[in-house]
């Protein structure tokens, strides 16, 4: 099966280009081409993933490079695909939500007007994702990077008659754009160093020492930029908020489960290439971001919006988790988050389907009225609050775990911040959420016109709900994740002061050579045999498996510490999580805190929550104002220089002509003419010649025959 | 019979054909004139070819002369005729509406 991947991207781009050509003639406008090319997808998927999973190789590599184009022998580009244990777990995350998003889709874009190209738009998306997914290559993940960025604007945009979502789909392209520029500087960076671009490649050309540093960060950090983009982190997040404007289920599969995830799975697939120092800058955006988002996320009333947001602090979750060290968290939160917050946005699609509005304070009761929806819903806030027994506890407290070993092991008292922000943030996302629960299923409904009008959705779009759902519990993540997802070693190597991965085995490694780690170090060192040459190539190679136990004391102690960060993590987070949703029933279900009085003592705060940080506004002053005002002096610069030259030189070419027509006037049609007359005057002259009497012509011709004669002859 | 009497009727006959073309103003007077000049050439050609070479090339070329005189007379006479139909006169002087 694995040998076929590569035809996975490929049916949905087959599908695309049917409905996109005849879909509207097709039965049921060729809804179920895409539908059927998605799931084919979905069938592979789990055919590799069980083919993946029966190797239970946490170094398991399926590698297939073919050259593309290149110039003559010199930059030759390469394409191919790469699966391994992430983009097993990847493609299947990716189509199983795509899958489920399609058939949501039938439900839920019933009878719009351009359904056929709903669905072609689906399909040029799914082949993006599935393309980014497999691609080998910096290259190629560009490529589809920017596919995937298309395929977000043209769906987000898809209302278009709606200002608000033209002008949503547009904000979403160029703040990406921005993202994107950056990623283009780092892989510039990689390419003018090491010459290469195949993954593989570049981490075996940086191991090597070709690309190191300072710029070695720079180029870190630049294709991070990406993952700031696509993945809605801070400064970049605010294109994800109005991204809401498009249909709910292209919310679901784009912006909360799968294209935003591409960034988070940039880092993760790069990951050797990050220098501690880049490390640092992915943890401090990464917990800005959930920070910020989270408490913007409290003040919203759009349903939508909240999911957003809650998305944004999400995303901040994986990215910290990967900046602090912690590979598989950050990961498996991903695989987690794409589960239950797809399934939050179909379930909140659902709602506004029902009640047509997207105001949690017009709805309220709904739990009746749509037991399976609140059910579902439940289950997935559940799962985001990171209550024991949900998906979203195993891995968000993996990444507590994280943060907070990286902030015991790090001399910095400093770096705890990464563990109290985002403990901080786990209650608050607790409560949130609920909130949003409780406003929209419990209680007295608000509008009982809209409440009258409520059903339950259709099965196509509760079945999705259900799957989700059911994917939502820790079940299916905990064990073989842990296993198979492992941190890759670093070649970013050996700058590791203040590495995430341990500052304490640095030490170990400068106090004992080459001396290693039994099992789980031995299947990381099989591709790198010489080793323990001198203390920092130790590090870079004793720096990975630091986490997974060791059999010397260092290790031990570090091992040590990790288990006790995770213990510590998880009470921590089950309590502040408990104590979030306790909070929320307290002032929303029993009313015994009143919101609006809370909002009115803070009035300043609430205000600055609502209006989300004033980013927009400070875009708009700083950068959207500044580019105005740069193309306005442009635009000066173009009236009055440019089209000064322009006119100057129209001037010259007045002057020079009115020259050059004196010349001709009188020089060359004085030449002319005076030809002329001279041939007149000739002429005259000479017609007297012509006689036209015939004897005078044979006379001279006689003549002159004698006179040739009488020449000739003397 | 030498070349020289046979050159000498040539270039006598010669001579009357261009004093009839110089002098006469009647068309076919001046046509006749060129068939005169025409057959003093053919002389010349018959005596070179009889005493000089011994060959036939002359007497053929003679032939060829009689062939296109023939043929020029026809065509001649035909402008002739369309002349006369048009002005009501075949003198030569009169043909001159082309003069500039």
């Amino acid at each position: 099966m694995i040998r076929y991947a590569y035809i996975i991207p490929f049916l949905p781009l087959l599908s695309f280009f049917i409905n996109i050509a005849v879909g509207k003639r097709l039965p049921r406008k060729g809804d179920w081409v895409s539908l059927a090319t998605i799931a084919a997808g979905l069938a592979m998927s789990i055919g590799i993933f069980i083919e993946v999973f029966q190797a239970y190789d946490p170094n398991f590599k399926y590698h297939v490079v073919l050259p593309w184009i290149g110039v003559a022998d010199r930059a030759v580009f390469n394409t191919g695909i790469l699966i391994d244990n992430l983009t097993a777990v990847m493609l299947l995350v990716v189509t199983i939500v795509s899958t489920l998003v399609h058939l949501f889709s039938i439900g839920y874009m019933h009878g719009d007007p351009r359904y056929n190209r709903f669905f072609a738009y689906l399909s040029i998306f799914s082949f993006s994702m599935l393309g980014l997914v497999l691609a080998e290559s910096f290259l190629f993940i560009y490529i589809f990077w920017e596919l995937v960025g298309l395929s977000s604007y043209l769906l987000i945009g898809f209302w278009f008659e709606k200002k608000s979502a033209a002008d949503a789909g547009k904000k979403a392209f160029i703040v990406n754009r921005v993202g994107d520029f950056g990623f283009l500087v780092g892989i510039l960076i990689i390419y003018a160093t090491c010459g290469v671009l195949g993954y593989d490649d570049v981490f075996r050309a940086i191991g090597e020492g070709k690309l190191s540093g300072t710029l070695l960060t720079l180029a870190g950090i630049g294709v991070f930029t990406g993952a700031i983009g696509k993945s809605a982190q801070f400064p970049l997040h605010v294109w994800l908020p109005d991204a809401m404007e498009g249909p709910t289920p292209v919310s679901a599969l784009i912006h909360a489960a799968t294209m935003v995830a591409a960034g988070v799975y940039l880092v993760g697939r790069v990951y050797p290439i990050f220098t501690p120092d880049a490390f640092l800058v992915i943890a401090c955006i990464g917990l800005v971001t959930l920070f910020i988002t989270a408490t913007i996320a409290v003040a919203q009333n759009d349903i939508k919006k909240v999911l957003a947001y809650s998305t944004c602090s999400q995303l901040g979750y994986m990215i910290l988790g990967l900046g602090v060290g912690g590979y598989t968290a950050g990961l498996a939160h991903l695989a987690t988050h794409a589960a239950f917050k797809a399934c939050l946005f179909l379930g909140s699609g659902s709602v506004i389907h029902a009640v047509h509005s997207q105001d949690i304070q017009e709805m309220g009761g709904l739990r009746k009225k749509m037991p399976i929806t609140f059910v579902t819903f439940l289950i997935a806030t559940l799962a985001i609050s990171g209550v024991p027994g949900f998906s979203g506890f195993y891995s968000k407290d993996m990444i507590l775990g994280a943060a907070l070993e990286f902030g015991m092991k790090s001399q910095n008292p400093l770096h705890m911040i990464f563990f109290l922000g985002a403990l901080f943030t786990a209650g608050l996302t607790a409560f949130y959420m609920f909130r949003l629960v409780i406003l929209t299923f419990f209680g007295a409904p608000k509008d009982h016109h809209k409440f009258d009008h409520a059903h339950e959705s259709p099965p196509s779009m509760w079945v999705p709900l259900a799957i989700l759902a059911t994917l939502s519990f820790s079940i299916w993540y905990s064990g073989w994740f842990g296993t198979l997802i492992q941190k890759p070693k670093s070649v970013a190597g050996l700058a590791a002061i203040s590495a995430p991965a341990p500052i304490a085995t640095m030490e170990h490694a400068a106090v004992m050579g080459d001396s290693r780690g039994p099992a789980p170090a031995e299947s990381q060192h099989e591709k790198a045999p010489s080793h323990g040459t001198s203390a920092p190539a130790g590090a870079s190679r004793d720096a990975v498996p630091a986490t997974h136990g060791e059999s010397h004391d260092g290790a031990s102690h570090d091992a040590h510490i990790a288990h006790m960060a995770h213990s510590y993590a998880m009470y921590s987070s089950v309590a502040v999580g408990a104590l979030g949703i306790l909070l929320a029933f307290v002032v929303y279900s029993l009313g015994w805190i009143n919101p609006a009085r809370v909002a009115n003592a803070v009035k300043p705060l609430h205000k600055f929550l609502l209006n989300k940080w004033y980013f927009d506004e400070l875009y708009e002053a700083t950068v959207i104002s500044g580019s105005k005002a740069f193309s306005r002096g442009l635009a000066w610069f173009d009236l009055h220089v440019v089209d000064g030259l322009v006119n100057l030189s129209a001037q010259l070419g007045v002057f020079v002509s009115f020259l050059i027509g004196k010349f001709d006037n009188y020089v060359v049609d004085g030449a002319v003419n005076g030809l002329a007359s001279v041939t007149t005057g000739s002429g005259s002259i000479l017609r007297r010649l012509q006689t036209g009497k015939l004897y005078h012509y044979v006379f001279v011709l006689a003549g002159g025959a004698v006179v040739i004669f009488l020449i000739k002859a003397f | 019979m030498t070349l020289d009497k046979l050159l000498i009727v040539g270039a006598a006959l010669f001579c009357c054909g261009l004093y009839t073309v110089m002098t006469r103003r009647n068309a076919v007077a001046v046509l006749m004139g060129v068939e005169l000049i025409l057959n003093a050439t053919n002389i010349n050609f018959v005596a070179f070819s009889f005493f000089l070479t011994r060959m036939m090339g002359g007497q053929i070329f003679a032939i060829f002369v009689i062939v296109l005189a023939a043929a020029e007379a026809a065509v001649a006479l035909a402008i002739f005729l369309r002349m006369f139909s048009t002005t009501g006169t075949v003198e030569v002087d009169d043909a001159d509406q082309l003069k500039g």
